[in-house]
């Protein structure tokens, strides 16, 4: 059902936007393109971008999946635990200071900044894992571990104009202009995240009984902690760097997947990825259509429809209990 | 303790006599006014301290008078004011939710205040009284929906803050949304606006600051009692004649006015609101965030960061990103003491 939603979603990302196609001409656009201006810009904008969104919905996905499994904390999502800025503050450095442009290198760093920005809010906020107040710890320290990176990074763009052209990318969540180079570049790094974070889901079935119970059921708690902070820290940087800092998905769709799939983190992790793909293609479909012929970022998108659910998830129940 | 404490009399009104506090207010208020003469005589032309007291007292020469009275003026005026609208608001919510965490800047009312006067912004406006009218009425909302989202059976706790980040994330979508929608001119001038930055204040910045301050700032002193009793817990204060719902209500809405004003003003500012109260209490030794002293505290350190923005750093930032910088720290620090004292 998830992939028929994929596959609906997909194709409204192929219909809609400011030159409306019908469906029949996409479809031939698709398998027999004749050149026309319609095939074209179905074939090299929308493609493209629709390719794009699945990524860094799927990168968005089961990054959530992860952190939520590691931190056992309802709140966790790459964005609000200020993963995003750590990667969006490093690209900004790497580019002002050793004048990094190319894509690739932008990863790397990118990379770097996610995992820096991690282990910051986990030491802080795993102490308390087990407690209370351990959700909430967290989730105020990725806030302002997000406050300090976003003003240090805005101090770095005003001080040096000539590094915005370059960093923009970083700071507005958006699909709009996306090429397939933009794809291939990212395309390893996200494939090496999504298997790291496949291979570790089981553990993470073991790691949600509580440290002591999954050491003692011989996992490995270290490794799989590395693996696991490794994982989002790719994931979310191709993420960042695709399309930049979009909050709320990693949020969402874990607890969507549970919804769907109970507890059992093999199949959450996976149905995440999927869950985060149709949502942000659905989100930057509706982007398209809601002022028309202008767009609105998704990631506008996805911060207003996420920031209600962050709340009713905040009033639904204890916060301890995942 | 024995003996009677002490305690000053004006008519049918007194206080108890409280020499730590008063010494305290004393020393942040003439440090208020040093730094102030000093923020007026420094900048790209230096003045010295003596021509600028000639200019405030009525001589001084053209270029003087200029400098002084039309560019730093009113500049130091809204540093004043929005750091006194800042700690007094800061004071009064802390106080109401009993909560270190929740002040306005951390829960989200200076998001959507600075939302309201985006909105006003790239409407084209140019209208003194619009841009600030839709940052209070942005603030407001912002606020009545935290409140009432976080709400169930009472705002203790965590719940708020929580509550607080989503709006805060609610908000500053709307306000990147409005932004697109906006054309080069609005949207350039609406970015510079949110960084929270000081310069270039006029007198048509500090106009409604002064018009709100004044009339909320009473409104806050006719509260003080009830607001003190209410730290006591909703049943003694209720016991002791406190209207303990309206007393909230009036207050939230005060600080609320006053918070979104200071943002209409500046931009948001972040972490003043917040620190100003947790330091004023520690320095004065009270148990709750003191409002007015908190007022105080939040001018002193506003009109301090101002300054060393503009003195110390090789390059001049907007004094938003000086306070997130200092700020910010600051609250881990304190989400950390408290996480050791309930570890213990």
């Amino acid at each position: 059902m998830l992939l028929v939603a994929l596959a609906v979603v997909c194709l409204a990302s192929l219909v809609v936007g400011a030159r409306s196609i019908p469906l029949g001409d996409v479809i031939a656009a698709l398998v027999d393109p004749t050149g026309t201006a319609d095939h074209i810009a179905v074939r090299e904008i929308r493609v493209p971008r629709t390719l794009v969104g699945l990524l860094v919905g799927i990168a968005l996905g089961v990054g959530g999946a992860l952190m939520q499994g590691h931190t056992r904390n309802p709140l966790a999502d790459p964005g609000i635990l200020g993963v995003t800025a750590g990667a969006s503050f490093a690209v900004c450095v790497g580019i002002s200071a050793f004048g990094i442009t190319a894509l690739s290198g932008q990863v790397w760093i990118g990379i770097l900044g996610a995992l820096v920005a991690s282990a910051v809010v986990f030491a802080v906020g795993s102490s308390v894992a087990g407690r209370d107040s351990a959700p909430v710890t967290l989730a105020l320290t990725g806030m302002i571990v997000t406050a300090i990176l976003t003003a240090l990074t805005s101090a770095v763009l005003l001080l040096d104009s000539a590094t915005i052209t370059s960093f923009r990318f970083w700071t507005v969540g958006s699909l709009a202009g996306r090429g397939l180079d933009q794809v291939t570049t990212v395309l390893p790094f996200f494939l090496l995240g999504l298997l790291a974070a496949l291979g570790g889901s089981r553990a993470l079935n073991s790691i949600a009984l509580g440290d002591e119970l999954a050491a003692s059921l011989g996992h490995r708690l270290l490794w799989d902690r590395l693996l696991g902070v490794g994982a989002v820290g790719l994931l979310t940087a191709s993420a960042v760097a695709s399309a930049g800092p979009i909050v709320f998905i990693g949020l969402i769709a874990p607890h969507v997947a549970r919804a769907i799939s109970g507890p059992d983190y093999r199949w959450i992790v996976p149905l995440s990825g999927l869950i985060g793909a149709v949502v942000l293609v659905a989100a930057d479909v509706l982007g398209r259509v809601v002022i028309h012929p202008l767009e609105v970022q998704v990631g506008i998108i996805a911060a207003l429809i996420g920031g209600p659910l962050f709340i009713a998830l905040v009033r639904r129940r204890k916060l301890a209990a995942l | 303790m024995t003996g009677r404490r002490a305690a000053v009399r004006v008519g049918r009104w007194s206080l108890p006599w409280r020499p730590r506090t008063a010494a305290t207010a004393l020393a942040v208020l003439a440090s208020t006014v040093v730094l102030a003469c000093v923020s007026l005589a420094i900048g790209d032309m230096n003045i010295s301290v003596g021509r600028v007291a000639a200019v405030l007292v009525g001589g001084g020469d053209g270029g003087d008078r200029f400098i002084v009275l039309d560019l730093r003026l009113p500049r130091l005026v809204v540093t004043v004011l929005v750091g006194l609208a800042l700690g007094l608001s800061g004071a009064v919510v802390q106080n109401i939710t009993r909560n270190p965490l929740a002040s306005p800047d951390v829960i989200g009312i200076l998001s959507g205040a600075s939302a309201g006067a985006v909105a006003a912004i790239v409407l084209g406006t140019s209208s003194t009284l619009l841009i600030p009218s839709m940052a209070m009425a942005g603030g407001l909302t912002a606020a009545a929906v935290v409140f009432l989202a976080s709400w169930k059976g009472g705002v203790e706790g965590y719940r708020i803050v929580l509550v607080g980040i989503g709006v805060a994330a609610i908000c500053s979508a709307l306000t990147s949304l409005l932004l697109v929608r906006a054309r080069v001119h609005e949207a350039a001038q609406a970015v510079v606006w949110l960084t929270g930055t000081l310069d270039g204040r006029t007198w048509t910045h500090a106009v409604p600051l002064m018009i709100v301050v004044g009339l909320v700032v009473p409104v806050l002193l006719v509260l003080l009692h009830a607001l003190g009793a209410l730290s006591l817990g909703d049943a003694t204060a209720g016991s002791i004649g406190v209207r303990v719902d309206s007393v909230r209500v009036v207050a939230l809405v005060a600080a609320t006015l006053l918070a979104s004003v200071a943002a209409a003003a500046t931009g948001p500012i972040a972490f003043v609101a917040f620190v100003a109260p947790q330091v004023m209490m520690r320095v004065i030794g009270s148990p709750t965030p003191p409002i007015m002293g908190s007022g105080l505290g939040g001018a002193f350190l506003l009109l301090s960061t101002d300054v060393i923005a503009r003195t110390l750093l090789p390059v001049e930032l907007p004094v938003g990103i000086v306070t997130v910088v200092i700020g910010a720290p600051f609250f881990l620090f304190l989400l950390m003491a408290r996480r050791r004292r309930l570890t213990v």
